[in-house]
């Protein structure tokens, strides 16, 4: 079903002119950090994780993306030697989406935007939460889930794909004019 | 058709009409039973693995619980149930979290699967809590970002509406720091009291 419906926002994006790296194209299940690979390949990325939900109102969809850490989090990591590391402009793996959670948060409301409009009783405004997928991430990322499996129809999320594609496509092109890489879990 | 007939007819099915509304009735009590006949049966249940904690400094508190909206399946709604509760942080933490897994008001508004236990828990002196939870945690709660998020945000909102002390939690499983709680919400880092930061979580 997921992979279904990425196929659906692929179509989308090469049709409006973007290149898209899937990471996978089949029943393949790669670990969190050989996605994150996928998309860190890449300038310019823009890293999106698509999931079909077991919860929530069927036909509704959000937008995810990764929190920032408070200041004090960071003050104490970097008292205890991260600095040298920093100075050299390595970005520390389990922390790689930090410097692009403002432009993940941009992108998170352009999607949920389109969202609202286009599926009822879906939020207006992108979630902040620590999604895994997203953690290792350097490019700005988001996750969107579909609810849910549990719809009544088994046809409704399969329905949902013209149109969440089109919708994914015209938050993107908002946040990025295509001609630049686009990744797409 | 006689008059005598129709009268018949309309008779009838005036008395079938009747019995399909008794019957509708008693069908609907039976499964509204199931519902209750279920949460009681997850209390006994609760009773017998983890029987509840009482301390000397229990004191009969107003506490705010999150559990499923009735009305919103996407959405935590506070209850406030009234029960004894402890003036020591990590006891109250305890209660709290046990009052959790076993009085949610129907099975459809739980957050924590039933089986849930939470083996252990510890505050730090800078108001972290340390949670640890037995495996069914992870292994029982339905995959996806918004059903582990409900998960999550019930216990922290939860624990941070009552235990004034607590700033922030860490979510283990059976003793280990777990990657993610089913799949999706990464719990390598600490979930944030809601009244402290805005941002939900520190990872």
């Amino acid at each position: 079903m997921t992979l279904m419906l990425a196929k659906w926002v692929r179509g989308e994006l090469e049709r409006n002119g973007y290149r898209v790296v899937m990471t996978r194209d089949g029943d393949q299940d790669p670990s969190f950090d050989d996605r994150s690979a996928v998309a860190n390949a890449h300038r310019d990325a823009i890293f999106l994780s698509l999931h079909v939900g077991s919860t929530g109102t069927p036909g509704t969809v959000r937008a995810y993306v990764y929190p920032a850490v408070p200041e004090e989090s960071t003050q104490a990591e970097s008292q205890s030697g991260d600095d040298e590391q920093a100075g050299r402009g390595l970005v520390e793996w389990d922390r790689a989406q930090q410097p692009f959670v403002g432009q993940s948060r941009k992108l998170g409301d352009l999607l949920q935007t389109e969202f609202s409009q286009r599926f009822a009783h879906s939020p207006e405004l992108s979630t902040v939460y620590p999604i895994r997928d997203l953690r290792s991430v350097t490019a700005p990322a988001a996750a969107i889930e579909i609810s849910s499996v549990a719809a009544p129809d088994a046809d409704m999320i399969a329905q949902m794909g013209p149109s969440l594609a089109a919708g994914i496509a015209r938050a993107v092109a908002a946040f990025q004019p295509p001609g630049e890489t686009g990744v797409a879990r | 058709m006689t008059r005598k007939t129709s009268a018949g007819l309309i008779l009838g099915l005036v008395v079938a009409v009747l019995a399909g509304i008794v019957y509708f009735q008693v069908l609907n009590q039976r499964v509204m039973g199931w519902g209750e006949s279920e949460a009681s049966e997850d209390q006994a249940r609760e009773e017998v693995v983890a029987p509840p904690i009482t301390t000397q400094t229990d004191a009969l508190t107003a506490a705010q619980f999150f559990w499923i909206s009735a009305s919103d399946a996407d959405q935590l709604e506070p209850l406030t149930l009234h029960l004894p509760l402890s003036a020591d942080p990590v006891l109250r933490s305890r209660q709290l979290i046990r009052e959790l897994i076993s009085s949610a008001p129907s099975p459809q508004q739980r957050t924590l699967p039933a089986d849930t236990e939470l083996l252990a828990f510890y505050m730090l002196a800078d108001g972290t809590g340390i949670a640890d939870f037995s495996d069914s945690l992870a292994s029982e709660t339905p995959s996806g970002i918004l059903s582990e998020e409900m998960v999550v945000d019930s216990i922290v909102r939860t624990l941070s509406a009552n235990v004034p002390s607590l700033r922030r939690l860490k979510i283990l499983i059976h003793g280990q720091a777990a990657e993610t709680l089913a799949g999706h919400v990464d719990l390598t880092g600490y979930f944030e009291a809601p009244s402290q930061h805005a941002a939900s979580s520190s990872h």
